[in-house]
C-alpha cells in the first residue's frame, strides 16, 4: 500500500538527511530489510493511534533541534565506583580512551560499527529481528529507522554469570548531536547479566535494543536518562523471554524536552516473568511518554507494569500500557499500574491503559489515576515541624516507592532515591 | 505559655463565621480542658493554632510564649514548640514511622539551631519512649497510621509528642474512638509528659478523659466563643446535666 503524500515527502526528506548505507556484510542486508519495514510504514505522524498524545515532529526532522549540554557538578554519575565495565559513547561516538576492555568472562562484547563487515555473526539471528516481529500489530517506525541508520551500538552475548554489570554511559557534549544507537544483548540458557545505562547521549538520541533472553536466564536493566537537559530522545526496548526467564527493567527520568520510551515484551516461554517500571520527575517544558505492549504467549507468566510520574509547572507525561494475552497463554498474571502526581494545575498526564484477553484462566489487572498531592497530609507533616519543601519530597518519594521497588539491587535504589530527593529540593512548586 | 486574645476566624471558601472572639490564658504547666457542644468551634481552634489552611483569622492575636503564632508557617510553630495531637490522625503510605519520626525531629532541632540526632541516638530513645506506650517494633516500621487501630493511632500521636518534647500541647478528641483500657494507656503517656514548663490544652466532647488527665481548668465553648470558665468541677456539671443548662443560663 502507498503511503499518503505526506508521510512519503516526510520520509524522503528525513531519508535524503541521513548517510548512505554501507554495502557489505550481515548488517547490510538488516539494514535493508529495516529500510524496506520503514517505507512500507513512513514516519509516525500524530494521527497514528500510538502518536496521538506525543508530538513526533522533533524525532522525524531531518536535522536535530539543538539541546544545550548540561553538566552536572553538584553530584557524582550515576553508577560511579560501582564495580562494572564502562562502555561510553559520546553524542553517539564510541570513546575508547574513557572505556574499560571489552573484556568479561563468561560474556562477549563487541561493537557494532567494528564486526557489522564481516559475513557471519550470532547477531546477524537477532539484530532487527525482534524489532521486526514487534511491528505488529502496532508499527515504530523510529525503531526500524534506527535498526536502518545505527551507526554504532554493543554486541552482548552472554553464556554464563557475567561478573559485574555492564555500564552504557552516554555522554552528550554538541548542541547539535544526532546519535543512533543499536544494541543487541543474548543471554544463553541460564545466563544473567545487570545492564546499567545512563546520560543524555545527544541532542536527539535513537536507541533500540534487542534481548534475546533464553530459558531460566535473567536480564536486570537500570537506566538512568540524564537529568536537567534539552534532549530529546527515542527508545525501544525489545525483548522475548523463554521459559522460566526473568527482565526486570527500571528507568528513571529526571527532566530532558521529550523521551519517548518503548517497551516491547513478549513472553513466549512458560512461567517467565517481566516486571517493566519506571519514575519520572519533570518541571516545565517536559514531556514524557512510556509506551508499553506486552505480549503473553505461554502459560503461567507473570508480567509488572509500574510506571510513576511526577509532573510540575505544565509538564506533560504519556503512558500507553497494553497487555496482551493470547489464546492459550492460561495462568497469566498481568499487572499494569500508571500512577501520576500533578503538582499544579498546569500539568497534564495522559493515559491509555489496554488489556487484550483471548484466555479464560487469568488474572489481570490494570489501574490508572492522576492527583494531586495530599494536603492533608502535607499539613501533618508540617505540624510535625517538617519544612514544606521537604515534607513535599517525602510524600513525593513514597509515591515514586513502588516504581523503585523494582529495582533488584538495594544500593542502587538508595542511590535512585537519593538523586531523586535531591533533585525534589532543587525543583518544586511553591 | 499560650495567651489568646479576641480571636475571631471564619473559613475561606464561605462566608462562614466559626470563632466570635477566643480569650484564653493558660500559664506554665497547666492543663486546661475545653469542652462543648459538637459545632461549638473546640476543633477549629486546634487547626488554626496549628496553622492549617482554610481559615482565615479576621481579627486577635495567639502567642506561645511571647511570639506570634499566627504569623508563622505550620512547621514554624512546631518548632516553637507547639503539638497538635489529630482528632483524626492522617495515614502517610509509603512513609515509614520511624523516618517520619526521625525526619521531624532532626527538623525541628536543626529550626533551633540545635545539632540533629545519630540515627543511633534517635532508635535508643524512639524504643524506650515506645515502650512505655506499648508501641513494638513493627508499629515503628510500618507506614505512618497505615493499618493502625483507633488505639494504635492515638497512641502514635502520643510518642510523637513524647520524641518532639513540645512546650504547648493540644489534644484534640484525643479520647474520640477510644475504649476504656486505650484511653488509659494514652492519658498516662500524657500524664507522663506533665511538668512544669508544659502545658496542656485537652479538647474534648466527654467528661470521662479528664478522669485520666486531671485539668486545672475547664473552659466551656459554645457558638465559638468561651462561655463559662471554671475548675475541675465544671467538667463533672456537663456529665450530670449535659450542656444544656449551662447553654440556657448564658444564651
Amino acid at each position: 500500500m502507498a503511503l499518503p503524500k505526506a508521510k512519503e515527502d516526510a520520509l524522503a526528506a528525513r531519508l535524503a538527511a541521513l548517510p548512505a548505507l554501507s554495502g557489505k556484510g550481515w548488517l547490510a542486508a538488516a539494514r535493508a530489510e529495516a529500510l524496506a519495514r520503514l517505507q512500507a510504514m513512513g514516519l509516525p505522524a500524530r494521527r497514528d493511534e500510538y502518536w496521538r498524545y506525543t508530538d513526533p515532529a522533533s524525532l522525524n526532522a531531518p536535522e536535530p533541534l539543538p539541546a544545550q549540554r548540561f553538566d552536572v557538578t553538584d553530584e557524582a554519575a550515576p553508577f560511579d565506583g560501582m564495580d562494572r565495565l564502562k562502555i561510553v559513547f559520546v553524542d553517539g561516538v564510541f570513546d575508547a580512551a574513557a572505556s574499560d576492555d571489552l573484556a568479561l568472562a563468561g560474556v562477549s562484547i563487541e561493537r557494532l560499527a567494528t564486526t557489522g563487515d564481516t559475513d557471519i555473526h550470532w547477531a546477524q539471528g537477532l539484530y532487527g529481528t525482534l524489532e521486526a516481529r514487534g511491528q505488529t500489530p502496532v508499527p515504530r517506525p523510529l525503531a526500524a529507522l534506527n535498526s536502518a541508520f545505527a551507526t554504532d551500538g554493543v554486541l552482548i552475548h552472554v553464556t554464563g554469570r557475567a561478573a559485574k554489570p555492564i555500564s552504557l554511559v552516554y555522554i552528550h557534549k554538541s548542541e547539535t548531536s544526532d546519535a543512533i544507537l543499536h544494541h543487541c544483548v543474548k543471554l544463553g540458557p541460564g545466563a544473567e547479566l545487570t545492564l546499567l545505562e545512563n546520560g543524555p547521549a545527544a541532542a536527539r538520541f535513537s536507541k533500540v535494543m534487542e534481548v534475546d533472553i533464553a530459558d531460566g536466564a535473567s536480564f536486570h536493566h537500570i537506566r538512568i536518562q540524564g537529568r536537567d537537559h534539552e534532549r530529546r530522545a527515542v527508545t525501544h526496548l525489545f525483548a522475548r523471554l523463554g521459559a522460566k526467564s526473568e527482565l526486570r527493567s527500571f528507568t528513571l527520568t529526571a527532566n530532558g524536552r521529550l523521551t519517548r520510551n518503548e517497551a516491547v515484551v513478549e513472553l513466549t516461554g512458560d512461567e517467565g516473568r517481566a516486571h517493566l517500571a519506571g519514575a519520572t520527575v519533570g518541571d516545565g517544558e517536559f514531556h514524557h511518554d512510556d509506551t508499553v505492549f506486552i505480549t503473553h504467549a505461554a502459560v503461567a507468566c507473570e508480567s509488572r507494569q509500574v510506571f510513576k510520574k511526577v509532573l510540575m509547572n505544565g509538564a506533560t507525561g504519556v503512558f500507553q500500557g497494553k497487555i496482551l494475552v493470547k489464546p492459550g497463554a492460561q495462568k497469566t498474571d498481568g499487572y499494569q499500574i500508571s500512577q501520576s502526581l500533578l503538582l499544579d494545575e498546569d500539568s497534564q498526564f495522559l493515559a491509555k491503559p489496554e488489556l487484550e484477553i483471548y484466555a479464560d484462566d487469568v488474572k489481570c489487572s490494570h489501574g490508572s489515576t492522576s492527583g494531586a498531592i495530599d494536603e492533608t497530609a502535607l499539613f501533618y507533616l508540617q505540624s510535625r515541624g517538617v519544612p514544606r519543601r521537604r515534607a513535599q519530597a517525602l510524600l513525593v518519594l513514597a509515591f515514586l516507592a513502588e516504581a523503585i521497588e523494582e529495582i533488584a539491587d538495594e544500593a542502587i535504589a538508595e542511590d535512585i532515591r537519593a538523586r531523586l530527593e535531591r533533585w525534589l529540593a532543587r525543583h518544586g512548586s511553591r | 505559655m499560650l495567651e489568646i486574645r479576641n480571636l475571631h476566624v471564619k473559613l475561606e471558601e464561605e462566608d462562614k463565621v466559626i470563632l466570635r472572639g477566643v480569650d484564653l490564658t493558660i500559664g506554665a504547666g497547666e492543663v486546661h480542658a475545653i469542652m462543648g457542644p459538637n459545632g461549638s468551634g473546640k476543633s477549629t481552634l486546634s487547626y488554626v493554632l496549628a496553622g492549617r489552611d482554610g481559615y482565615e483569622v479576621t481579627e486577635g492575636s495567639a502567642r506561645l510564649e511571647g511570639r506570634e503564632l499566627l504569623d508563622m508557617e505550620p512547621e514554624e510553630r512546631a518548632a516553637a514548640g507547639l503539638f497538635l495531637a489529630f482528632q483524626y490522625p492522617v495515614e502517610i503510605p509509603g512513609v515509614g514511622n520511624m523516618t517520619f519520626l526521625r525526619t521531624a525531629v532532626n527538623a525541628q532541632r536543626k529550626a533551633r539551631g540545635e545539632e540533629e540526632l545519630s540515627a543511633g541516638d534517635f532508635l535508643k530513645v524512639v524504643r524506650e519512649k515506645a515502650r512505655t506506650l506499648k508501641i513494638d517494633a513493627e508499629m515503628l516500621k510500618r507506614p505512618v497510621n497505615v493499618g493502625f487501630s483507633g488505639g494504635e493511632k492515638k497512641r502514635n500521636e502520643i510518642l510523637q509528642m513524647a520524641m518532639l518534647e513540645p512546650r504547648m500541647c493540644i489534644l484534640d478528641e484525643t479520647d474520640s474512638g477510644l475504649d476504656v483500657d486505650a484511653m488509659k494507656l494514652v492519658a498516662d503517656g500524657v500524664n507522663a509528659l506533665r511538668s512544669d514548663d508544659r502545658s496542656f490544652l485537652v479538647i474534648t466532647h466527654y467528661q470521662r478523659l479528664l478522669d485520666h488527665i486531671k485539668p486545672d481548668v475547664v473552659h466551656i465553648m459554645a457558638a465559638g466563643r468561651i462561655i463559662r470558665t471554671g475548675g475541675p468541677e465544671l467538667a463533672l456539671e456537663v456529665e450530670n446535666n449535659g450542656y444544656a443548662d449551662i447553654l440556657g443560663e448564658v444564651g
